[in-house]
């Protein structure tokens, strides 16, 4: 399945695409919109990408990921569009014989993510702005009102 | 007789709405480098000043360096800081 979706993630789906007998250690990473107390009312966050690189770039990933656990599995999907607060943006759900490996997988994945990927995220507020975020979570501009 | 090229640029998220636009095309002196077709899009391109000198690049699907030679038909992406996740 491709990486990207403008759906909401189905862990379950996610959690049969890992499984098999000879792992013994599963994770699941979710990071999900945040609204916190010092972040100006975040309603949604609109995710955009380059979708094509990203694509590309993902299979690039999950090959390192291959070659340095080969005995792992691990799948993720990131969604685009507009997110509202507490629906996940990502999962990563990662399966090795041991529960070691599993957890460093998932990571592994989200910093490779947040790395590599060209993915853009707008957080729309509750006074109606829109400000592009920037990799660290702080405003990068203000958008269009 | 120097060759000529197309290259088309692409454009995402902050950069696409300081341009306007989110994609040109650009025909090209070749060889050409990633860092000369920025140059020349912040001067050609109405708006375009406000992008920066040194953006993240691709160039065909991988992340590129400024000085990365480009090639007619190549596809050249100016990435915003990366915020996925």
């Amino acid at each position: 399945m491709p990486f990207l979706t403008r759906n909401p993630i189905s862990i379950d789906l996610l959690l049969r695409e890992v499984a098999a007998p000879e792992c013994g250690g599963t994770c699941v990473f979710l990071g999900t919109v945040r609204a916190g107390p010092d972040e100006g009312g975040v309603m949604a966050i609109e995710y955009s990408a380059y979708e094509s690189m990203v694509e590309a770039e993902i299979e690039r990933i999950l090959a390192d990921v291959c070659e340095r656990w080969p005995h792992a599995r691990a799948v993720l999907r990131h969604r685009l569009g507009t997110i509202p607060v507490g629906e996940a943006s990502i999962a990563i759900v990662a399966a090795a014989p041991h529960r070691a490996d599993a957890f460093e997988i998932c990571r592994y994945l989200i910093e490779a993510v947040k790395q590599r990927l060209p993915i853009w995220k707008k957080e729309s507020r509750v006074d109606g702005s829109t400000i592009w975020v920037d990799p660290a979570g702080r405003a990068a501009a203000a958008g269009p009102r | 007789m120097p060759a000529q090229g197309t290259v088309r640029v692409l454009l995402f998220a902050r950069y696409a709405e300081i341009a306007g636009r989110d994609h040109v095309t650009l025909s090209v002196t070749l060889p050409t480098t990633v860092r000369e077709v920025i140059r020349r899009l912040r001067e050609e391109l109405p708006g375009a000043r406000a992008l920066p000198e040194h953006p993240l690049t691709a160039v065909n699907l991988k992340q590129a360096k400024l000085d990365s030679p480009l090639h007619d038909g190549d596809e050249v992406a100016l990435l915003p800081p990366l915020a996925g996740g």
